[in-house]
């Protein structure tokens, strides 16, 4: 033996030698990062949306100007004046007398908390269940594949329109609370489709072999290894369910008025799109922004997560 | 032949096949394992062949109690464990372990080469303390001739022979007594097949190890194995120690296989036979009546169809071509030995 060992040792410093003495051995997770790191569609939209997440936990950083604050001498007709940087006058006011700059600011606060709880909700509620049909199979299957499909025949605005109806006064709680209860189902397949595949794997018969317990299989074999697209499709689902939060919003049937949302605003803004399209432009570009950088980070993610591409 | 570590008996595996989406209908079953038996000898190494989806991997994931059996018994020690579950089960774990086929598959990607050989003592944390876990890893990739300072590497940092070795360090890491290997060379270089091969031999001094070796190379089987079974469409057709095997086969099917093994001296290969089986490998669903071969049998005659073979070995023979084999009409044929 001690010459297999001789022989073999030489060989493992050629197979290292393609990374020049890592100080640290990296995981998957790991190069996945480093790789992400290099990508400049990954730089753009985490930059985008650290400034998104900054706006909606520190708004007064940004803004002096109460967005709740109307003052009748100012109105659409007072045009923006776009070099007063920061100041309530920049972006103009709003048909009353409210700056459109603070409140595309505050506004951030809805958009992201909706956006990031239910993502957390319905990866939580859906991968779970996604977990249990996927791992053991038969009639729990069925029954979790057959509500899921239930569920996927309920168009998500549809279904929440009705659902927010039941509610006298809507928090940000209660747009949660129905986009979770909508939603979940995708995850669910996800989750599924992504546990079967890795349930097959020799590492989990392996992991049987030795007597591993039901709990050691599913959350150290299978979650850590079946739940890079479920991650991937949270991503670039949270920009949708940003997007569908403010829909509900500007159809009036999902954040009040107290509370900001770019939603709100953009729907009082149409009516005087002729007049006074900056009263538009500001929330609907912001909105937009906010989509396309949270589906363009699930993008780098899942080009970085892809197994395929390693 | 030392006492049976492991005795199999009449071992049968089927799968079923249903038909229907809601209300499941059972219309017939893979016969997957249809009624194997043999021995195990403590310290033996047991080859099994047999081509693609003749039931190897299957008896195997039986044995493990990976997978129910069917019908029949698999005793430990004279004990069956075919039927065992919960802790029992988790007890008899120790004792039978595994190394599998695919060594990019079967270690876990996400963890490190430390957490996967730690991990048996995780499951049964009587085989090692906590504080010498750490320890108890790096003697064993010392043992399976991995460098210990690897502990803290991912597996996708590692060579296919490299993570075989991780593989077997972890089918060790138990201290068990019978160690299942199904096709563990079989996805690796030939240059590396030989390192891993001799790793398995000199490991199988070293700690007493029985081995059942299933492979679908003749020649490395008959380089470890003490005895070699012969397997085809779930049946044991013929068994033997390995000069009964190669050099005095007396099943057609047996003959057959070893007449395909490549020879590497081009003057032998021209002078020898081979023979060319006409038609397919039955379905394992829908297999012939009397002996499963009879189908592409050169021998066949109408008591094949009816009569079952048995696995016994031929009166009539002497010598070493008396071995157990499951053929109406055995007989020595000269055929090139790999």
């Amino acid at each position: 033996m001690p010459d297999l060992i001789e022989k073999n040792v030489p060989a493992q410093g050629a197979a290292g030698s393609a990374e020049p003495k890592p100080e640290k051995p990296r995981s998957l997770g790991l190069d996945a990062w480093h790789d992400l790191r290099k990508r400049p569609v990954f730089i753009i939209s985490a930059a985008l949306i650290v400034l998104l997440v900054a706006f909606a936990i520190a708004p007064s950083l940004f803004t002096s100007v109460d967005p709740r604050a109307g003052d009748l001498q100012h109105h659409y007709l007072t045009k923006p004046n776009y070099l007063h940087f920061f100041q309530a006058d920049w972006f103009g006011y709003d048909g009353q007398g409210r700056s459109i700059y603070a409140r595309m600011i505050y506004g951030a606060r809805a958009s992201v908390v909706v956006g990031i709880c239910v993502t957390a909700g319905v990866t939580v509620l859906g991968g779970l269940a996604g977990m249990a049909a996927g791992y053991y199979g038969g009639w729990v299957d069925t029954v979790i594949s057959r509500v899921t499909d239930m569920f996927f025949g309920i168009p998500l605005l549809l279904g929440a329109l009705v659902v927010l109806n039941a509610f006298t006064t809507r928090t940000v709680w209660s747009v949660v609370f129905a986009l979770v209860a909508l939603g979940w189902t995708q995850m669910t397949r996800v989750m599924r489709g992504s546990v079967i595949t890795v349930k097959q794997s020799d590492f989990v018969t392996a992991a049987r072999a030795l007597g591993a317990g039901t709990g050691r299989i599913m959350f150290k074999h299978i979650l850590p290894n079946a739940i890079a697209p479920v991650i991937v499709v949270a991503t670039i689902a949270l920009g949708g369910y940003i997007a569908t939060e403010a829909t509900l919003s500007f159809l009036g049937i999902g954040l009040q008025d107290p509370t900001i949302s770019w939603g709100i605003d953009i729907n009082s803004a149409q009516k005087v799109i002729r007049t006074a399209p900056f009263a538009l432009f500001f929330p609907a570009g912001m909105l937009s922004v906010t989509v396309l950088a949270f589906i363009m980070l699930g993008d780098a993610v899942r080009d970085a997560l892809d197994p395929k591409l390693r | 032949m030392a006492e049976p570590i492991l005795e199999v008996r009449d071992l049968v595996k089927h799968y079923p096949l249903t038909q229907g989406v809601l209300f499941k209908k059972q219309v017939g079953a893979v016969k997957a394992v249809d009624g194997v038996s043999f021995t195990l000898a403590k310290g033996e190494t047991l080859g099994i062949v047999g081509e693609s989806g003749c039931g190897k991997s299957t008896l195997a994931k039986v044995l493990m109690n990976l997978e129910r059996a069917t019908a029949g018994q698999v005793l430990y020690k004279g004990e069956d464990i075919s039927r065992l579950s919960g802790a029992a089960l988790k007890a008899v774990r120790r004792n039978i372990q595994m190394v599998f086929q695919d060594p990019y598959t079967s270690l876990n990607p996400r963890m490190t080469v430390g957490d996967i050989i730690g991990e048996p003592f995780e499951i049964h944390p009587e085989v090692a303390p906590k504080g010498d876990r750490r320890k108890a890893v790096q003697d064993l990739l010392d043992v399976v001739g991995l460098n210990p300072e690897y502990i803290n590497r991912y597996p996708h940092q590692f060579s296919g022979g490299q993570r075989q070795r991780i593989g077997i360090a972890r089918g060790l890491a138990l201290k068990p007594e019978i160690i299942i290997c199904d096709e563990p060379v079989s996805a690796l270089d030939v240059s590396v097949q030989a390192q891993v091969i001799n790793l398995l031999e000199q490991l199988q001094g070293e700690f007493e190890l029985s081995y059942m070796f299933i492979a679908h190379d003749l020649s490395i089987v008959r380089h470890i194995s003490d005895r070699v079974g012969v397997m085809y469409l779930g049946r044991m057709v013929e068994i033997g120690t390995d000069a009964e095997i190669y050099e005095h086969a007396t099943h057609p099917y047996t003959q057959a296989l070893l007449s395909a093994v490549p020879v590497p001296d081009p003057t032998g290969r021209e002078g020898r036979e081979r023979i060319i089986l006409s038609g397919d490998i039955p379905s394992p669903a829908n297999p012939p009546s009397g002996c499963r071969f009879r189908t592409r049998c050169w021998k066949a005659e109408e008591r094949c169809a009816t009569e079952v073979p048995l696995l016994a070995a031929p009166t009539l023979l002497t010598g070493d071509a008396r071995h157990d084999s499951a053929c109406h009409f055995a007989a020595e044929r000269e055929v090139a030995a790999a």
